[in-house]
């Protein structure tokens, strides 16, 4: 059924249709509305769930833990700082092997505050054992909820879905919205091998030795390994059941093309705009768009980048002291292919803070350096100019 | 509302049979924390889940592959114990199983501390738990470090004797109280009966039930290991540490009135107290009056509150 929905409304949809029966939010901007929309579905029995009302996104997660211990279908939602805040508890619930879902509306992080977009909220969590799924649309957004219900059970990972914060959060979209009877068709019922049971008395989190924490690590990373079939698995039963496919990357007039970008979330839908004017206007550009960044899909990467003549990475967000994150992820990747296929790369780090990145931006990013000027490895994109950035003291003075 | 008398008689306890924690815990000898436990599993019984944060506790529990609890055990992250036992609850209630106890077991840091903002959440939303606190008084488990449980003048490794802590306990009960929680209150180690009776009380009360258990520690406190249950008595029988409840955050009841034998012999069996000068030894002792003051006070008011009206049902 075809309905009219904002990111934030996808994300609230896909959770109600997928039976999720423990909800625990701490409200953030730009998230907010999918814990009010929630709490609505809930109090008019829309949707059969406790939803506890925290006073922390530290206690959200702690009770989507606890809760999912004992065998529930458990959902939160944060953005930035929030998700900052959960930190500790975001190692633990990967530590613990349970399914939980939660939605990061992606938000710069202070200081200075900022309300607005940019990813480095959700990739300074990349080392937490979480997988990390980027959406460009509200429709990929309800998709991706649903899937990653199903694909964190198979592997036992929990899943961070990730919507650029007011961009894709509350941009209203025409979105197909499938019969409930597909999903249950397609989401399995929630089986824990580690359920805490009172038949069976057993703790769950206690003091472990060296040896067995180890094993216990190696159990994640090979976890992580499996989700990347697991991914190409459900992406494919979905699109049977939906007719809408979904890989761990998307691609975008990348088959011949020579100049490539590689991006995610709703830049990526931003460039398809740029890659068509560049190639009318002859230039054989095309687009790499990173969709699962956890685990991190280095083969399709490899296999998508191989030979190309130049790839450009778009990053809304640093790594401070070293790089923008998907820049070096990619290049990192490209390490392992031969290196006569390994294409020259360089990075751009644009949109902190939300600002604009516009097809325009993307066109000159990809063509920077086609004159044969020397470029750094990585840019900064659209500055203050250099004296008004010396200007810009990190504190307001009340005049 | 007058003083519930509780008797100590150490020979004729009358306590139930059953055991369902079992050797091979963790603990150092003479832990009240450990006794606490033993004890409280009692009133539990087999129907509960257990949870229980970083803290002493999360060292007794023994470390993988074992466990002396014969109940299932979840550790959770230190600030975390109150929301991870409401979670625990909320699962549990969509799964049909609204009879089991959940339990909330945290020491003094997690409590009073780390764990504060979370209990208060927990507390004000009137989640179906029943959290204990095992309160012996600092920060034992990382190696004697001051709480905001740690008694006036108190050595531990962060206040030592030449600096000492000159704050009064936190009244974490008052805390409690004053979120017009539905029951609270204090318990110790050695009196088993009341301790029982008030976990009784608790399994029986629907939302937030909190117990302030006091636990000697003979590493901490600097104590003789036998001496464990005689100072936690000296502890209620000198006035230092009040048996009493409240429900509905206004009707206190006192459960046992001291025989306010004179501090010094609670402090004398304690290397922590072993520094305190006269003038440290009689600021303790104004300390115990103002409680007891304090204490009775809100028993008169509460009564003559109830004389008036009923506080709201929640």
């Amino acid at each position: 059924m075809r309905t009219l929905l904002k990111g934030n409304g996808a994300v609230a949809r896909a959770v109600q249709m997928a039976g999720t029966q423990v909800i625990s939010v701490y409200p953030i901007t730009p998230q907010t509305s999918i814990v009010e929309e929630l709490a609505d579905m809930v109090a008019q029995g829309r949707l059969n769930a406790r939803f506890i009302k925290v006073e922390s996104e530290h206690s959200a997660m702690a009770a989507c833990i606890a809760a999912a211990s004992v065998g529930a279908r458990t959902f939160t939602a944060t953005s930035g700082q929030g998700l900052a805040f959960m930190h500790e508890m975001l190692h633990w619930a990967a530590g613990s092997r349970l399914p939980i879902v939660m939605v990061n509306c992606n938000r710069a992080l202070g200081a200075p505050w900022s309300l607005f977009t940019e990813q480095t909220d959700s990739l300074s969590q990349r080392d937490t054992g979480w997988m990390q799924i980027y959406c460009q649309s509200a429709q990929e957004a309800f998709d991706a909820v649903i899937q990653s219900f199903e694909v964190s059970q198979r592997v036992l990972l929990p899943c961070m879905v990730l919507l650029d914060g007011f961009l894709l959060s509350h941009t209203f979209e025409n979105l197909d919205i499938p019969e409930q009877g597909t999903v249950d068709k397609f989401l399995g019922p929630l089986k824990l091998p580690h359920l805490l049971d009172l038949a069976r008395p057993a703790t769950i989190g206690g003091l472990s030795d060296p040896d067995c924490y180890a094993a216990f690590r190696k159990k994640i990373q090979i976890a992580h390994d499996q989700a990347l079939e697991a991914w190409a698995d459900v992406g494919r039963e979905w699109g049977e059941l939906t007719g809408r496919s979904y890989d761990v990357v998307d691609e975008y007039r990348l088959d011949d093309a020579e100049l490539v970008l590689v991006a995610s979330s709703t830049p990526a839908l931003t460039a398809q705009v740029a890659i068509d004017a560049l190639r009318q206007r002859g230039i054989a550009a095309g687009l790499l768009r990173l969709r699962v960044f956890r685990p991190f899909p280095a083969n399709a990467v490899r296999r998508a980048l191989a030979g190309k003549h130049a790839v450009v990475v778009l990053d809304r967000n640093c790594s401070f002291g070293h790089h923008g994150i998907f820049y070096q992820e990619t290049k990192s990747a490209l390490y392992e292919l031969p290196a006569a296929d390994r294409p020259p790369i360089r990075g751009v780090i644009a949109g902190l803070g939300g600002s604009d990145i516009t097809p325009e931006d993307i066109e000159q990013m990809l063509l920077q350096g086609s004159a044969g000027e020397r470029l750094e490895p990585v840019t900064w994109w659209k500055m203050l100019p250099e004296e008004e950035a010396v200007e810009a003291e990190p504190c307001a003075v009340t005049k | 509302m007058d003083v519930m008398q509780t008797q100590y008689d150490p020979v004729n306890l009358h306590l139930p049979d059953r055991e369902l924690m079992h050797s091979g815990h963790f603990g150092c000898p003479g832990c009240g924390a450990a006794l606490g436990m033993r004890i409280a599993m009692k009133a539990f019984g087999e129907n509960t889940l257990m949870v229980i944060p970083a803290g002493c506790w999360g060292t007794l529990n023994g470390p993988y592959p074992f466990a002396p609890l014969k109940v299932p055990v979840l550790e959770v992250a230190f600030a975390t114990t109150a929301i991870s036992a409401a979670g625990v609850r909320a699962g549990l209630d969509m799964m049909g199983k609204h009879d089991v106890n959940v339990v909330a077991w945290a020491g003094d840091g997690g409590t009073f501390d780390i764990g504060l903002q979370s209990l208060s959440g927990t507390v004000e939303r009137n989640d179906d738990i029943i959290y204990v606190c095992y309160d012996n008084e600092a920060y034992m488990n990382t190696g004697i470090q001051r709480s905001s449980a740690t008694p006036y003048a108190a050595w531990t490794t962060t206040t030592p004797a030449d600096s000492p802590k000159l704050e009064p306990k936190k009244d974490i009960v008052g805390i409690m109280a004053e979120h017009r929680i539905p029951y609270a209150a204090t318990a110790s180690i050695a009196y088993p009966e009341d301790f029982l009776r008030k976990l009784d009380k608790a399994k029986a009360i629907r939302g937030t039930k909190f117990i302030h258990l006091w636990v000697s520690c003979p590493t901490g406190h600097k104590s003789e290991e036998r001496h464990s249950v005689k100072i936690a008595r000296l502890a209620v029988e000198t006035g230092v540490f009040p048996l009493y409840e409240v429900e509905q955050g206004v009707e206190y009841t006192i459960n046992h009135e001291p025989a306010f034998t004179d501090v010094t012999e609670y402090l004398n069996l304690q290397g922590r107290f072993r520094h305190l000068d006269a003038a440290q030894i009689e600021t303790t002792r104004r300390n115990v009056d103002w409680e007891w003051k304090r204490l009775r006070a809100k028993v008169v008011m509460g009564r003559e509150l109830l004389l008036q009206s009923r506080p709201p049902t929640k």
